[in-house]
């Protein structure tokens, strides 16, 4: 653990507040029933795809893709999570055999 | 027959009840994980049921654990929780009218407003007989304490699991692998997929792993900003 305690209270306040506003913001500023200007739409409804992109793209960040094992045992994972989603259609299903199988490729076939 | 608030409570609990359970699995399992994630990072118990308690959302949750385990960065905390969680606005606006008129209650049904207990409780109606406060109360205070308890669970086991927890922080590229297909599935939605990964792709590039967040959220909605504007014109 590399932040102190004082650190880490602040930071679990600081990703509650962000939540707390998001969630709160459309009660307060529409207490009665006001529709939400026409851009404030348009983002709300193309931010979740966007940003479940950039949070792939941010959990992999530090992948070592040059150097052994190149990034194979997320890239195997990731394409049975797709496949066992698409066939099954089962979010907790997916996650769980997904996780399992890197978890097996991680301790078990890639080992350093 | 005049029930008292107690039993009105009661009653609605148990109405609530049956229309949280896939959430009570999902949580349980999912709670869990985070709780022996957050274990396997350095933090017990005592942290990760402070942050189910505090901040209350789940796949934010999980981002947070790299804000927690690189270096301070409260602003970009801040940031990416409200760009995570800015589905959350859209929720609100849609139990603008629902939860109207619900006094004490609704400060804590907005608290924990998280995409379960919205896709609850915007599709269900409360049972004939059954006080909507206290039924909606309910949806949102077991779903609430299920995200707590598996978390707890987690952050308790952790410490006698059995077995190597190597690679167990996949299971958070996972929920983001299949959460994004499932926005991938909604029409129209792929070219948003594209620019996400697209820009967070170049700012990973260009400014290191370390850095990419910010430039990443700027990148995006520049992106957006300017394609709407094209859409428009």
């Amino acid at each position: 653990m590399q932040l102190t305690p004082i650190q880490i209270v602040i930071t679990v306040l600081a990703v509650a507040l962000g939540s707390m506003i998001t969630r709160f913001a459309p009660f307060v500023l529409f207490p009665e029933g006001k529709r939400p200007p026409e851009v404030v739409n348009y983002l709300g409804s193309v931010l979740p795809p966007v940003m479940m992109g950039l949070l792939l793209v941010y959990c992999l960040k530090s992948v070592p893709i040059l150097s052994y094992p190149y990034g194979l045992p997320e890239l195997i994972s990731i394409a049975f999570i797709v496949i066992i989603h698409l066939w099954r259609k089962n979010v907790l299903l997916s996650i769980g055999c997904g996780t399992a199988l890197y978890m097996f490729l991680v301790q078990a076939v890639f080992v350093a | 027959m005049e029930l008292t608030r107690k039993n009105k409570f009661t009653h609605a609990l148990s109405a609530a009840f049956p229309h949280t359970l896939p959430v009570l699995a999902g949580f349980l399992v999912l709670g869990i994980a985070y709780g022996m994630l957050m274990l396997e990072k350095g933090f017990g118990p005592e942290w990760s049921v402070l942050m189910s308690a505090v901040a209350f959302c789940g796949s934010m949750q999980f981002v947070a654990i790299t804000l927690l385990t690189t270096v301070f960065q409260p602003v970009e905390a801040l940031i990416l929780s409200l760009l995570v969680n800015a589905r959350q606005l859209f929720y609100g606006l849609s139990m603008l009218d629902k939860y109207k008129g619900f006094g004490k209650v609704k400060g804590f049904l907005i608290y924990t407003l998280c995409d379960e207990t919205f896709s609850i409780a915007s599709s269900v109606n409360p049972p004939e007989g059954v006080e909507p406060k206290y039924f909606y109360l309910s949806i949102s205070l077991l779903d609430y304490l299920y995200w707590g308890f598996g978390t707890l669970l987690g952050g308790l086991l952790g410490g006698m699991m059995p077995f190597d927890m190597k690679g167990l922080d996949f299971a958070l590229t996972a929920l983001f692998v299949v959460l994004f297909l499932e926005q991938m599935k909604k029409k129209g939605n792929w070219i948003f997929g594209l620019i996400g990964i697209a820009c967070a792709l170049l700012s990973r590039v260009i400014f290191g792993a370390e850095n990419m967040v910010l430039p990443a959220l700027a990148i995006i909605l520049v992106a957006l900003l300017a394609g709407r504007k094209k859409r428009c014109n």
